[in-house]
């Protein structure tokens, strides 16, 4: 009975928002990952594309709940996803039209790229700031929770409390859903084969007759997908600040280079190490023992490996660990010069 | 000749920019432009060495900035006594504890040979093991320090020094941190490098934002001394007045432009110390080397330099330069502030100026300073001017109007942005290219 405490505290405090925030890390992560293995550059402005995709699903559920279109106890933000994935995407290949193309062409170098990726940056980040301003936007509506924790306890008579918010659930699932999407994509369809095609090796993949043009698109078609997708269940489980997103944008690199950059799987698995050891790292153990240990053997103090202060800087920590020990990451990612 | 007339052009056009401001707006804030238009230019100067001679990527510009201005902190402020009494040198002593952990699991890792395997174990207890002794040794005399007079001190202190110490202190921190930094990571390649040095500027910020014992923390340290006099001491010398009566303005403008203006004059001889060392430095053989190993490394490997050593090297070197930079930064400011240090602020924007300003030239870098600080500050009014203007056919109920107005601050980070984007795209070699030696 005891343990089963300390093991639903656990779950409450570590796994559902471990998962969750590592999913959100996870898309952003994926985003990263297929820029870099099909473009060849370490996109900065993955953060500000990730706000500009919140910052649509934001207007646009505004737009709805002002027309009292409402879907019950359903998230609005959830209905209108489809429709700001597509201005994401737009922007997206607007921003590649207009600035990437031109490098891609003159085959720059990858650290001209990742400089330009920061004007980029600056210009979203601008951008944003000036339609939606730089206020704190909460666009959670609908049901809270889909298990509260006095239910729980009444449920199940235990004496620590389990609460699963709705976003997390929506999180998970949805993440579930675009990841199979993605691996369907890129290992059973044509299209997708011809693109890992072209990211192996760009001479041989043009031989082979595929348009490097359309493979640009796709690609940036998936980038902002899983960008506006990634922000808004952050946005939703969070709450949207244009200023977080750029803050955002390193532990999604850690993630990114701790899974191994350029390979799908490594993203995902680097998001729940970075999320995990996030949380595992600054949870305060003390009211896990509580439930274990007899009271002669509680120690004093929290029992935190560092402080909450600490959390995000926990994955920076992480990221610079992998970068001196390992590289190229759990799985071995691409190297590109 | 050419090439001269340029960049006397340029600048002659910078002052004459910040002039204006003087004439339109007030002397005050031109001053207070013009100084820290010469900050970002050190800065730059920093960055340019690395990433214009050397083709090294660091991102970690707020990190060693913010070193600088711990500097000001150790070197100036008066020591907390009771802090020693209540066991800083235990701190001290963990932290010395924790790192010898460290070096002791790196020996592990290098000379021993143990396999893989056993390395990682033996690595991972050893630096556990380190960490939670300095954790047992520091918590409690951290919590003592911290409450010492927390609204007031609740820190170590410094050693009370004259406050211009802290520049050069500044950058010696920041070199030696530099050290360590680009002895880990300067192997890795040019992008991994940037993301690398990013976190780590971070990391540190997070622990000047958290440890309160030593920088105080979110409270700040707020009034550091100065190197020039007060305002109100200036108020009342006899020859501030006559200026007074002369200029016809009131005394206490006059005596802030005297405090701004004596910090110009420092400013202006470190950066022009700073600008003919690196010249001289980018002339001579060395500078020639680093160009040959920028361009081409393995050719340079094969001619028998030693590209790790060097780019250390200029890496030490680069991150000191933007230390004092930091360190002047604080002392202008008057106080520390861990959470005015962001990276779009003091990592990016110093980017854009060495790009703007033409990498591996250090007049360009000074020039970039210059105006992207210039038009960082500026674009805000400017914002709303050109918002004012195109809005008004439109009444001012208007909502969209009154959104507009509203935001149009955050005009000046398209403004930068398009600007870099700008110049990359069509003068990648910037407002004053490299020469070609």
């Amino acid at each position: 009975m005891e343990f089963l405490n300390s093991f639903i505290l656990i779950t409450n405090y570590i796994i559902f928002p471990g998962l969750t925030y590592g999913s959100q890390l996870a898309l952003g992560a994926l985003g990263i990952t297929i820029v870099y293995t099909v473009l060849r550059f370490s996109n900065f402005a993955h953060g500000e594309f990730m706000s500009f995709g919140t910052m649509s699903t934001i207007i646009l559920t505004w737009v709805f709940l002002d027309s009292n279109i409402k879907f019950g106890t359903f998230p609005t933000a959830i209905i209108v996803l489809p429709l700001s994935i597509i201005f994401t995407i737009i922007y997206c290949l607007l921003v590649d039209k207009f600035v990437f193309k031109f490098y891609r062409q003159q085959k720059s170098k990858s650290v001209i790229a990742l400089i330009v990726s920061i004007g980029v940056m600056f210009f979203t980040g601008g951008l944003i700031r000036f339609i939606i301003g730089p206020g704190d936007k909460n666009f959670m509506d609908g049901e809270r929770f889909i298990l509260k924790a006095k239910d729980f306890k009444m449920l199940t008579g235990f004496d620590e409390g389990l609460t699963i918010k709705s976003t997390q659930g929506v999180t998970i699932i949805l993440t579930i859903i675009l990841v199979v999407l993605l691996f369907w994509f890129l290992n059973k369809t044509k299209t997708g084969k011809s693109m890992r095609a072209y990211s192996d090796n760009q001479e041989l993949a043009l031989l082979s007759g595929i348009n490097p043009e359309r493979i640009v698109v796709i690609t940036w078609i998936i980038t902002g997908t899983l960008a506006c997708v990634a922000g808004t269940l952050y946005g939703l489980d969070k709450s949207y600040k244009p200023f977080t997103y750029l803050h955002l944008v390193l532990p999604i690199f850690a993630a990114a280079i701790v899974g191994g950059v350029g390979n799908p799987i490594g993203a995902i698995i680097g998001g729940f190490v970075i999320s995990f050891s996030e949380l595992l790292i600054t949870f305060a153990y003390k009211k896990f023992f509580f439930y274990i240990l007899t009271d002669n053997f509680l120690p004093n103090g929290l029992l935190q490996i560092l402080s909450t202060d600490y959390k995000i800087a926990v994955s920076f920590i992480i990221l610079v660990l992998v970068l001196l020990i390992k590289p190229t990451g759990i799985y071995k990612g691409k190297i590109i010069e | 000749m050419q090439d001269k007339q340029h960049i006397i052009l340029l600048f002659l056009s910078m002052f004459i920019l910040i002039a204006f401001v003087g004439f339109f707006q007030s002397w005050n804030l031109a001053l207070t432009i013009f100084n820290l238009c010469i900050i970002s230019s050190i800065m730059s100067l920093g960055i340019n060495i690395q990433w214009g001679n050397a083709g090294i990527v660091n991102f970690g510009v707020m990190g060693f900035a913010a070193l600088g201005g711990l500097a000001n902190i150790i070197v100036s402020m008066p020591p907390t006594a009771k802090a020693w009494d209540a066991g800083a040198i235990y701190i001290l002593f963990g932290i010395v504890i924790f790192i010898s952990s460290i070096i002791f699991s790196i020996l592990v890792w290098l000379k021993s040979g143990l396999s893989k395997k056993k390395k990682y174990i033996i690595n991972f207890l050893l630096i556990i093991l380190g960490y939670f002794l300095m954790r047992y040794i520091i918590d409690s005399p951290i919590k003592a320090i911290e409450a010492i007079e927390p609204a007031k001190t609740g820190y170590l202190g410094g050693l009370d020094l004259p406050v211009i110490i802290s520049w050069p202190i500044g950058g010696l921190l920041a070199a030696f941190i530099a050290y360590f930094i680009g002895k880990i990571s300067l192997g890795l390649r040019s992008d991994y490098l940037a993301i690398a040095t990013l976190g780590i500027s971070e990391i540190i910020i997070y622990i000047l934002k958290n440890e309160d014992w030593l920088s105080r923390g979110v409270k700040n340290v707020n009034g550091l001394p100065r190197p020039v006099p007060y305002e109100i001491d200036l108020q009342s010398e006899p020859w501030v007045l006559e200026l007074t009566k002369f200029f016809n303005i009131p005394v206490s403008e006059i005596s802030s432009i005297i405090v701004k203006l004596s910090y110009s004059c420092i400013f202006l001889v470190i950066l022009i110390g700073i600008l003919l060392l690196l010249e001289i430095a980018q002339k001579s053989p060395w500078g020639r080397m680093m160009r040959a190993i920028r361009d081409n490394e393995v050719s340079a490997n094969a001619m028998g330099k030693d590209i790790k050593t060097r780019h250390l090297q200029v890496f030490v070197i680069g991150s000191a330069i933007i230390g004092i930079a930091g360190a002047m930064l604080t002392t202008l400011d008057g106080q520390f502030t861990p959470v005015t240090y962001q990276p779009l602020r003091f990592t990016f924007l110093i980017w854009i100026m060495v790009i703007i300003g033409g990498s591996g030239n250090n007049f360009g870098s000074i020039i970039g300073g210059f105006l992207i600080w210039f038009f960082w500050v500026q674009s805000e009014p400017l914002g709303l001017w050109f918002i004012s203007q195109i809005t008004t056919h439109i009444s001012d109920a208007n909502i969209i109007k009154s959104h507009l107005l509203e935001n149009a601050a955050h005009i000046r980070l398209i403004f930068m942005g398009m600007i870099l984007l700008i110049t990359l795209r069509f003068a990648p070699k910037g407002l004053i290219p490299e020469v070609k030696r």
